[in-house]
């Protein structure tokens, strides 16, 4: 017997499923429980790692557990998001990967009762400028990103991309949503009332997405040629806008008692995560599940990932009113089961019992593992080629930065996205660190208030291989820091954590650490995690990716009407240099280009000095005291000198205190101003002035804004 | 001054429109399957994706009973604005001469862009001034006619980016209560959110009722 491997069980998995049942399970239940019982959907790797993660705040009015997390915003108001990968699917299909991605991450937020009101992405691929594949993947999945967002009318308003060689065969595509809602609206997926219906809403079930995240490609089950259908899911976003209305509009009525969405693992996750919340049973009819192909077999119809799903419960009183509003949106809505007391999970066709399984057994019994780390002894990752010649001068060198992959303009990607549907955004891509929507107002229908909110997202690979601890660590304060450049403070965060196999110990140790220095960087700067993903397995045979947690971050702004530009402003601004900056070369921007393995040694962070930097510029935006905030990202002070020039159109003569190309993330920033104003911020030391069309680093390097500015949006080698 | 905004299924910028018209006068949404239109003074129709523009922008939308209503409203000289995927709905609908083909780069492509006002005496466009700064944002945006129509607006030089003839980015009716363009004049409103342009066509059309 050997069905159970091949679904991705171990044996002592399989003994625990027998000894738990009592019995064998049938084919239905195996496939159900390989799922329930996979990493994916029981995070058996990484659970007990998580919980080292803080999740309480003063804001937290939903934390982990739910489809999303959300905080208060004020007036009344609460803010959900939400980090999720779709890495394999888009490394198979970049169009229609990054496209459900998109969608997957959307149903999860309007899951909690709140409307989209924005996307971010972070991508990574591998060296654009030498690989086709890369340039086909980054190019289909930025198109998808667009498709999906575009059509469904939420935009997107910032993200971040990466290229290096380990993401090669093994791209990452993290997608983020984040979603608004009034306190009352904001719903549970736990599913209540015994006798109440199920009601599955959207989309017909097909054989899409059967073996696709999940372990089924190799199916026995079917044993037929029906497995070898195309794997990845395919996103239609008309139907999906039409679902997120009706659902917004069904809540908006208190129609339902609770709303889940389908992803992975389709109704089988959808419905028993329902039922484990809600601490009751189901039963669901598969012969009444509205299907595409006629001969699905009842496991098929359990396991489909078919896109623009919804699972609802109602009570029953109220089910004529949810099939009006329904037909309204021309959304397909079927009654397909009830909630039970029996606490199990209850498969029937025409009435007769196809698999039964006890909710805990699928939801909470899975085993969780302990991991096995152990650092490396040897380097985990390979010197890139040299692209900068060692004796190059600083001009070159900075020309060279700007000019590469990972530091080129970004307008040719998101210019194929909508920021501004839904007329919430007052900072575009490109006009500032972190992406700024304004909110409603109290009380108001239409029309904004002056509060609003900030959105970042950052990740860094490299970094977080030279050290896992504090590159992940950097990767919040980056996000941190990106906020205080446009005045916001942080309410909580969501996160991506993606890695290779943590049964390799070396890996193990990176997540490990990544997520200790997450914990840490969350427990100094008082952020709580709000909800999350993990995405483990991330390898070729060329081995693993880079450890790459990404960060999403949300910052409440006070004021809409005085927020951060990145670019300089006006001749005669002082230009000043804020917080404890201690850049090191190791790796640095400068340190890939010059072909440098990612090892060495992260600064050490002084947490008091960082925070009162961040501190120290939030407070400057939000006086309306300095003109322009930057903070000093990768490439170092010398390449932020030079976005802030580009984004300003004009020069700055400066003085640099630090080498002009180390990197200390999420710790310093460049700031612009009235003179008196700029050195009135605590911490802030002068380093030159706004003027001329010349970028001047004293004894080092002069370059025309012109130049900067065209290295700069050549660099991605897409148009 | 009542305007009526159209809701179809895949619409996008309706609430934008909406609250756009609102800074002028009255504005309420219009249901896709209610021919009534509600006594409004002027109809628009907005940007997004009605019906998905699965087989062709704005080519399903104009089957709407809304549509018919609206057709009967236009040739009645009711103002009628069309955005983006409503400009194509109206091209479709025959109310607007020729049609939106995709962008040369074949891409969705969103810029903000200068338009020269060559058309000032229409009822949309009289509060304006010489030229607007408005964003665009749409893949199926370049305009082909087969024969000379009326253009009000132009992409300034160099701003055409999706290729159309002419660097035609709006036209109009013969009779001119009609008009389309393909940038988006509600999403220039506010200067917290961009520009403010795009009010004076709201404006001009609030002033001709």
């Amino acid at each position: 017997m050997s069905k159970h491997r091949d679904l991705g069980l171990t044996d002592h998995e399989y003994e625990l499923i027998v000894s738990g049942l009592g019995r064998e399970p049938n084919d239905v239940e195996l496939a159900m429980l390989s799922l329930m019982w996979s990493e994916h959907c029981a995070y058996k790797h990484s659970k007990k790692l998580l919980g080292r993660l803080p999740t309480d705040g003063p804001h937290v009015l939903v934390g982990p557990g739910e489809n999303a997390g959300a905080v208060d915003v004020g007036n009344g108001q609460a803010v959900a998001f939400k980090v999720e990968s779709h890495n394999h699917p888009s490394a198979v299909e970049p169009f229609q990967g990054a496209a459900t991605g998109v969608g997957g991450i959307l149903r999860d937020v309007f899951a909690v009762g709140a409307r989209p009101i924005a996307v971010l992405d972070s991508l990574r691929f591998g060296e654009v400028a030498e690989s086709e594949r890369s340039r086909y993947l980054l190019e289909h999945a930025v198109a998808g990103i667009g498709h999906y967002g575009n059509s469904i009318g939420v935009p997107t308003v910032g993200g971040e991309i990466y290229f290096e060689s380990s993401y090669e065969q093994n791209c990452l595509v993290n997608a983020m949503c984040v979603g608004l809602a009034p306190h009352a609206r904001l719903t549970s997926s736990a599913a209540v009332g015994l006798g109440n219906v199920l009601i599955l809403l959207g989309a017909l079930t097909g054989r899409d997405g059967i073996g696709g995240a999940s372990v089924l490609a190799s199916a026995e089950l079917s044993g037929a040629d029906e497995s070898k259908r195309p794997t990845v899911q395919i996103g239609d976003p008309f139907a999906e806008k039409k679902v997120m209305e009706c659902c917004l509009e069904l809540l908006d009525s208190e129609l339902l008692a609770s709303l889940q969405d389908l992803g992975a693992a389709g109704l089988t996750s959808a419905a028993s995560e329902m039922a484990s919340k809600g601490e009751v049973g189901l039963d669901i009819d598969v012969a009444s599940v509205p299907l595409r192909e006629p001969d699905m077999e009842p496991f098929e119809i359990m396991v489909s990932e078919s896109q623009e799903r919804m699972l609802c419960v109602v009570e029953p009183e109220k089910v004529a009113a949810v099939l009006e509003v329904c037909e309204r949106w021309e959304v397909l809505a079927t009654p397909i089961g009830q909630v039970t007391d029996t606490g199990q999970f209850r498969i029937l066709k025409h009435g007769e019992q196809v698999g039964e399984l006890p909710v805990p057994l699928l939801v909470d019994e899975c085993p969780l593992y302990d991991l096995a780390p152990e650092p490396p002894t040897a380097p985990s990752f390979a010197a890139p080629p040299a692209v900068v010649a060692p004796d190059a001068d600083a001009r070159s060198q900075l020309l060279a930065l700007l000019g590469s992959a990972n530091l080129a303009s970004r307008r040719a990607v998101f210019e194929q996205y909508d920021p501004i549907v839904q007329s919430r955004t007052v900072r575009r891509p490109e006009q500032a660190d972190a992406a700024v929507l304004a909110l409603p107002g109290a009380g108001s229908g239409f029309g904004h208030g002056t509060s609003g909110i900030a959105i970042s997202i950052d990740g860094n690979g490299r970094r977080v291989a030279v050290d896992p601890r504090a590159g992940a660590a950097e990767a919040v304060y980056e996000c941190a820091a990106n906020l205080a450049c446009v005045g916001a403070e942080p309410l909580g965060l969501t996160n991506c954590l993606n890695f290779g196999n943590p049964e390799k110990p070396h890996v193990a140790w990176q997540l490990e650490q990544a997520v200790q220095g997450l914990a840490d960087a969350c427990e100094q700067l008082g952020v709580p995690v709000i909800g999350g993903n993990v995405s483990l397995y991330n390898e070729s045979p060329d081995g693993p990716i880079l450890p790459t947690p990404v960060v999403g971050m949300v910052g409440a702004v006070e004021d809409v009407h005085h927020v951060g530009r990145l670019g300089f402003g006006s001749a005669g601004d002082a230009i000043a240099l804020v917080g404890e900056f201690e850049p090191r070369r190791d790796g640095s921007e400068l340190a890939k280009l010059s072909g440098e393995a990612p090892v060495g040694t992260l600064p050490v962070r002084d947490v008091a000095a960082t925070r009162k930097a961040h501190e120290s510029v939030r407070a400057g935006i939000r006086s309306g005291a300095l003109c322009s905030a930057h903070d000093i990202a990768e490439g170092g002070i010398a390449v932020a000198l030079a976005e802030a020039a580009i984004a300003g159109g004009i020069g700055a003569s400066v003085s640099l205190p630090v080498d002009p190309f180390g990197e200390d993330l999420g710790s310093g920033f460049i700031v612009s101003g009235p003179e008196r104003a700029v050195l009135g911020l605590a911490g802030a030391r002068l380093l030159g002035h706004v003027g001329g069309n010349e970028l001047v680093i004293d004894g080092l390097l002069s370059v025309s804004v012109d130049q900067l500015a065209s290295a700069h949006s050549a660099g991605l080698g897409i148009n | 001054m009542k305007f009526g905004v159209l809701r179809f299924p895949g619409t996008c910028d309706e609430i934008d429109a909406l609250q756009a018209a609102q800074r002028v006068g009255d504005a309420r949404l219009l249901w896709h399957a209610d021919p009534d239109l509600h006594g409004v003074d002027a109809v628009i129709v907005p940007g997004g994706f009605s019906y998905g523009d699965y087989l062709r922008a704005g080519a399903i939308a104009r089957f709407a009973p809304v549509m018919a209503s609206v057709l009967e409203f236009a040739h009645a000289g009711g103002l009628v604005l069309g955005i983006c995927n409503g400009f194509q709905v109206l091209c479709e609908a025959g109310l607007l001469p020729g049609a939106l083909l995709p962008n040369t780069n074949l891409k969705f492509t969103f810029r903000q862009v200068n338009l020269d006002v060559v058309d000032p005496d229409t009822p949309f466009t009289r509060a304006a001034g010489k030229t607007l700064s408005i964003p665009a944002k749409h893949a199926t945006g370049r305009y082909h006619a087969d024969g000379p129509v009326d253009v009000v607006l132009r992409y300034a030089p160099g701003e055409n980016f999706n290729g159309s003839e002419d660097d035609i980015a709006g036209v109009r009716n013969a009779a001119g209560n009609v008009f389309g363009l393909m940038p988006h004049p509600e999403h220039a409103v506010d200067p917290l959110t961009g520009s403010t342009d795009g009010l004076a066509i709201f404006q001009s059309m609030a002033e001709h009722v």
